[in-house]
């Protein structure tokens, strides 16, 4: 069953009571909300994903809440509670949706370590994958939202999921986030991007989501072998400029990236390596989305075979 | 007011056989409860050394998988501060005795399996301890910060130092002088347990305690920590302590006599008594009954064994009862009672309210 199966009213009553098992690449949340507004932002988001039925395990027990305190009477807040407890202090009541997605993401860095996981952006063509590892404001999302709408299959925005001994990438595909001038650039070049509903004066300025494609979500179950990693920095109206990037140097990118290298020791050591030696390693510079989209279609996969 | 579910921790601790017959519903309630307690990693290491790790569904195991993973690599990680604290204090030729989770690690105890850590707890003597904080200021360690109250409160009444953080690393060490407060009702003395503390080979200097005073150890923190979040855990440590030194020949009358020895048979009590209780450990049943001499009078007695059922749950929404709140609270009152005369007690609490406002 996916979500888009449910109809908006029988959606927010499992969200409200039991919960939804949602089922977002190798991992299961089971969400619970009695918020409308985040409701409608799954229905929006995840239509294509599959649900999980009631008796199948969940690997994250989330919710997103109204917190019990004063100030819901004056200024009401949303919380994020991970199996009850919350970590994160109460945001803004319509930063529903964004709670949820920033909460998801940390249950994924913070517990998944059978992966090794970096902070970066994954798409695949030709059954090679692309990893965009990048700080924040680098423009790695722009980007990422470029590429998923430019025949690239999305494997996630946010979180590369790396096996450490077989070396491929796990697919995660959830909503791409966007923000600031980013969120005009991709609505205005690819109309068939579907955005939810922008949220303004968030820690991270304006922030909205875009809904990742169907196909992208139908093929999650396929995993895809590193083939370039590219290190993007948005520099406005630059010309686009892809310089090959030592690969020492792409090695420490990703290390300084991941959020649980440190977990991994040996073996993370070795399967980062490993991925730099057999991936084609770039930075690369862009000003203009188009133009970027047309580099990135020259890209030839690396020489070699196994 | 909806039901309490069953404590799945315990059961599948006690019974590490029941794993196999659990459907999925289980398992979900299972990982969230054992996550709760911190003892993921422990049932994914007890059903790894049986080999029965696959035979758990895909789902569940994924989440085993990953809870030993970072068990793991938090083990390494004290195997090297251990090294390194080993260094740092080698000129001194201080004895350094490892305690809690270190010690089970660097002795290679069952106890270690899927632990956990978040610090390096070690003991060394009174008398030396100005020489070892410095020499691991020297070597990196500083005072995590405190306030002046909080730092003269440590030194003066407390059985350890504030906790040290290492400036590069950013690990975390307690050093220790003693197993409980000096204010404390009991008083084990600190000179024996040196003195039978046993050297781990390959590191200059560094022990662990002997094994019933490990035990003891072991039994006396936790029947008297105010913060009992990690409960389960140190019960489970118990558990596995007394199933590995049990089979040993005289352990038990061994571990009565320490216990008369150091001062600390009424935590003897509870831990025997818990541990077979929550978790089925094998006590000779003669041991068992001989020490309930050690246990409160009656009334006291119930009331006791009502709170140590409450608190040896995992702090998880599902097991917690309309009165755990009220448990815990008693558990934290009794915790500063045991370890604080009345008079310094009150002055410390009303310390700690003013500094709130």
């Amino acid at each position: 069953m996916r979500v888009a199966d449910f109809t908006q009213n029988s959606l927010r009553r499992r969200l409200a009571r039991d919960g939804l098992r949602l089922r977002t690449g190798p991992v299961v949340a089971n969400i619970r909300t009695s918020l409308d507004m985040v409701a409608d932002g799954i229905a929006l988001h995840y239509a294509e994903h599959s649900v999980a039925k009631e008796s199948e395990f969940a690997d994250f027990h989330v919710a997103v809440e109204r917190p019990r305190n004063l100030r819901q009477w004056i200024a009401p807040q949303v919380v994020f509670r991970f199996d009850g407890l919350s970590s994160f202090a109460p945001l803004p009541v319509d930063q529903g949706f964004p709670t949820l997605e920033w909460g998801l993401n940390w249950c994924v860095s913070s517990h998944c370590h059978q992966f090794l996981i970096v902070h970066a952006a994954v798409l695949e063509r030709g059954g090679h994958a692309l990893i965009l590892p990048a700080p924040s404001g680098s423009g790695k999302s722009t980007l990422c939202a470029a590429l998923a709408f430019s025949g690239w299959r999305l494997l996630s925005d946010e979180l590369a999921l790396l096996a450490p001994e077989q070396g491929h990438v796990v697919a995660l595909p959830r909503p791409i986030s966007l923000k600031n001038e980013s969120i005009d650039a991709v609505r205005s070049s690819f109309p068939a991007a579907i955005f939810g509903r922008t949220v303004r004066e968030t820690i991270k300025g304006s922030v909205v989501h875009v809904r990742p494609p169907a196909d992208s979500v139908r093929r999650a179950a396929q995993p895809a072998m590193p083939a370039w990693v590219v290190a993007p920095s948005f520099l406005p109206d630059a010309e686009a400029c892809l310089e090959p990037m030592p690969k020492a140097r792409a090695m420490m990118c990703l290390v300084e990236s991941a959020f649980n290298y440190n977990v991994h020791g040996r073996v993370g050591f070795a399967a980062l390596s490993r991925l730099v030696d057999q991936a084609d390693c770039y930075r690369f510079t862009y000003g203009r989305l188009h133009e970027a989209v047309r580099v990135f279609e020259r890209l030839e996969a690396p020489g070699i075979v196994q | 007011m909806r039901d309490r579910s069953p404590d799945l921790v315990a059961a599948v601790l006690g019974e590490p056989a029941r794993l196999l017959q659990l459907g999925l519903p289980e398992w979900d309630l299972l990982v969230r409860q054992a996550r709760s307690a911190d003892l993921l990693a422990r049932i994914a290491a007890l059903l790894d050394k049986r080999a029965l790790l696959g035979r758990v569904p895909a789902g569940p195991r994924a989440a085993l998988n990953a809870a030993q993973i970072l068990a793991s690599a938090q083990q390494d990680e004290v195997r090297r501060e251990v090294a390194h604290v080993s260094n740092a204090l080698r000129s001194l030729s201080v004895p350094v005795v490892l305690l809690k989770g270190a010690a089970y690690l660097m002795a290679g105890l069952p106890s270690a399996l899927g632990r956990t850590f978040t610090d390096v707890d070690v003991l060394v003597p009174r008398g030396r301890l100005a020489e070892v904080e410095a020499a691991l200021m020297l070597a990196g360690w500083a005072m995590t910060p405190h306030s002046e109250y909080d730092q003269s409160y440590y030194r003066t009444w407390m059985h350890e130092l504030p906790p040290m953080q290492h400036v590069r690393r950013q690990t975390i060490l307690d050093v220790h002088h003693a197993i409980l407060p000096g204010t404390a009702r009991l008083k084990p003395e600190s000179s024996r347990l040196f003195s039978a503390a046993q050297p781990i080979p390959g590191l200059a200097g560094v022990h662990v305690l002997a094994s019933a005073d490990m035990v003891l150890h072991s039994m006396s923190h936790l029947f008297h920590n105010d913060d009992l979040s990690h409960g389960l855990r140190d019960l489970s440590d118990i558990d596995l302590l007394l199933r590995h030194f049990g089979t040993n020949a005289g352990f038990w009358e061994q571990l009565v006599e320490r216990a008369k020895d150091l001062d600390l048979l009424r935590p003897l009590y509870y831990g025997m008594h818990q541990a077979q209780r929550v978790l089925r450990t094998p006590v000779p049943a003669v041991t068992l009954q001989s020490s309930r001499t050690f246990a409160a009078p009656w009334p006291l007695r119930s009331a006791m064994d009502w709170l140590w059922s409450h608190a040896l749950r995992p702090p998880h929404p599902s097991t917690a009862g309309p009165l755990s709140a009220i448990s815990s609270f008693a558990l934290y009152v009794r915790a500063h009672w045991l370890r604080m005369p009345p008079a310094l007690l009150a002055r410390h609490l009303l310390i700690k309210a003013a500094a709130r406002h």
